[in-house]
């Protein structure tokens, strides 16, 4: 059994069909990511995937449950990191965590182990006591991230993990992810638009444009794949989506963008 | 049947859970509680020693300034719930909501948790607006069950009002306009209310208004039981099932909206 499997999945706003008959499957452990310019639809498919946003048409089905009949047997079992800031900046790091613990139900015994142990592995430690609006952008990445794998999801959602973040911070949040699944043996669905992170971490990529997948296989497959020496996942990625720019924008564009780049202000 | 009381304890106690993030994040910045009860001293030391003076407004058998306090402590309730939904807006911008949502937390425990805690924080301005009226001399009832009263209406009243704050932030969806509707809102739950004056002075059309808002409600439950001599105009019962029943609606159709706020 597959641990995702999507099924033709579309979700339209108004004219727009930001996620056209998606159809992909991602084993159990492996790191999967979706790749693709700002508005191809990445953040829309994750978040179908997670139960926030209904889609038009199609299904999905998460660790076997239904994301529109199961859903809250699907939130049980997921984790999920939003592309924006998730984290509470009013709240401390332990704080942030302790309200996760209570909110996933893990039993009272349990829970300041399972705190300290996140901390530790994400190695929070020395911060837990700070409210995280002292944080920098990669410690509040990895509390966000400690947030979401605390109660051991079976599937971790990553949207955008790196945006955001300077190269070094980046690199230990790609380090992290590896880290997870050899530890908790998690599977990661992770969303980027970064080519080298995608090469570096991910066992498969889909490449999506447009609102369909235009690309799937393994980094190596897919670089084979448009028969140029030394082709890097960069040329892949062209060769697939176009090197065109965004052209057309929309009513969603705007704020999208004006989101990101707040949560890149805020994280830098 | 097993089931159903499970899932029922579930759900106050993630509410509960909701309550006490916001009574975290309330006690790492206790300035801004300290600045909305400005207002509630503003207008009883101000407007109620003016209006004491000028006796005209009837109040029965109890003074100007007795009448006014728990309009006052209403108004301080109404203020600190109908800006609450602010930081669901706020969350929404960034992605706290939607790790919430994403969660298993049932929406009715997030809707109730979120409307709960507007009564955290509103229990706060309580404790000020009585230290205020017993420095003004307003003749309280410091009967315990009396003073366990006066902690349910509140707990109601903003209960009520931050989960209307709710509704309303999510269907503007942005600060500015927030911003804009909550001040529209605020003044007519406020003046066409008994809070400051009471609704027979009013002209009858104004009377109608005045006896379909919940705030009138809140105040006359509060006039009967936080005053030495305070009597309810309608009874303690209706006041209380007027509360609880329109609690009840709004909690419910901001359960319904909740989830949209991630779409």
């Amino acid at each position: 059994m597959k641990i995702i499997e999507t099924n033709a999945l579309t979700r339209r706003f108004g004219d727009l069909i930001a996620c056209d008959n998606l159809s992909i499957g991602v084993e159990q452990g492996e790191i999967f990511g979706l790749l693709g310019p700002n508005g191809a639809g990445k953040t829309t498919a994750i978040k179908m995937m997670t139960t926030l946003l209904p889609p038009t048409s199609g299904n999905a089905t998460v660790a076997g449950y239904d994301i529109v009949h199961h859903a809250s047997n699907v939130r049980r079992v997921i984790g999920y990191v939003p592309q924006l800031l998730s984290a509470d900046g009013t709240l401390t790091g332990y704080e942030n965590l302790l309200i996760f613990a209570k909110l996933y139900d893990i039993p009272r015994r349990e829970r300041s182990q399972r705190i300290h142990d996140m901390l530790s592995f994400m190695d929070l430690e020395d911060e837990s006591k700070r409210l995280v609006r002292t944080y920098s952008g990669g410690m509040i990445r990895r509390l966000e991230i400690a947030q979401s794998m605390m109660h051991r999801p079976k599937v971790l959602f990553l949207d955008e993990p790196t945006i955001g973040l300077d190269p070094i911070a980046r690199r230990a949040v790609g380090d992290l992810v590896v880290d997870l699944r050899e530890n908790y043996g998690a599977t990661i669905f992770m969303t980027t638009h970064l080519m080298e992170e995608a090469d570096l971490l991910c066992d498969r990529v889909a490449i999506m444009y447009k609102g369909k997948v235009a690309a799937l296989g393994s980094p190596a497959e897919l670089k084979s794949a448009i028969g140029k020496e030394g082709a890097t996942l960069e040329d892949v990625f062209v060769h697939f989506a176009g090197s065109e720019l965004e052209s057309e924008g929309d009513y969603r564009d705007y704020r999208e963008t004006q989101r990101t780049r707040r949560t890149a202000r805020r994280l830098g | 049947m097993n089931s159903a009381i499970l899932g029922t304890i579930n759900f106050f106690r993630k509410a509960l859970v909701i309550v006490e993030l916001e009574i975290r994040k309330m006690r790492h910045d206790a300035t801004e509680l300290l600045m909305r009860a400005v207002q509630p001293v503003l207008w009883l030391l101000l407007f109620g020693e003016v209006f004491a003076q000028t006796h005209a407004i009837p109040t029965g058998n109890i003074s100007y300034l007795d009448f006014l306090a728990p309009g006052i402590l209403a108004q301080s309730v109404l203020f600190i719930a109908i800006f609450g939904g602010m930081s669901v807006i706020w969350e929404r911008d960034l992605g706290i909501i939607h790790k919430f949502l994403a969660s298993p937390t049932p929406r009715g425990s997030l809707a109730l948790g979120k409307s709960l805690s507007g009564a955290a924080r509103a229990l706060t301005q309580a404790v000020v607006v009585y230290i205020l009226a017993l420095l003004i001399g307003v003749k309280l009832n410091w009967n315990p069950f009396a003073l366990l009263g006066v902690v349910i209406v509140i707990i109601l009243g903003a209960t009520l009002f931050s989960a209307f704050s709710l509704i309303i932030a999510f269907l503007v969806r942005t600060r500015e306009r927030f911003m804009g509707i909550g001040q529209v809102l605020t003044m007519p739950f406020f003046f066409a209310s008994n809070a400051i004056y009471p609704i027979s002075i009013m002209p009858p059309w104004l009377q109608v208004v005045a006896r379909g808002n919940p705030l009138t409600y809140e105040v006359d439950a509060l006039r009967a039981l936080m005053l030495e001599n305070g009597t309810s105009a309608y009874g303690l019962g209706m006041d209380f099932a007027v509360l609880v029943l329109v609690t009840v609606v709004l909690v419910t159709i901001c359960t319904y909206l909740y989830p949209r706020a991630a779409t």
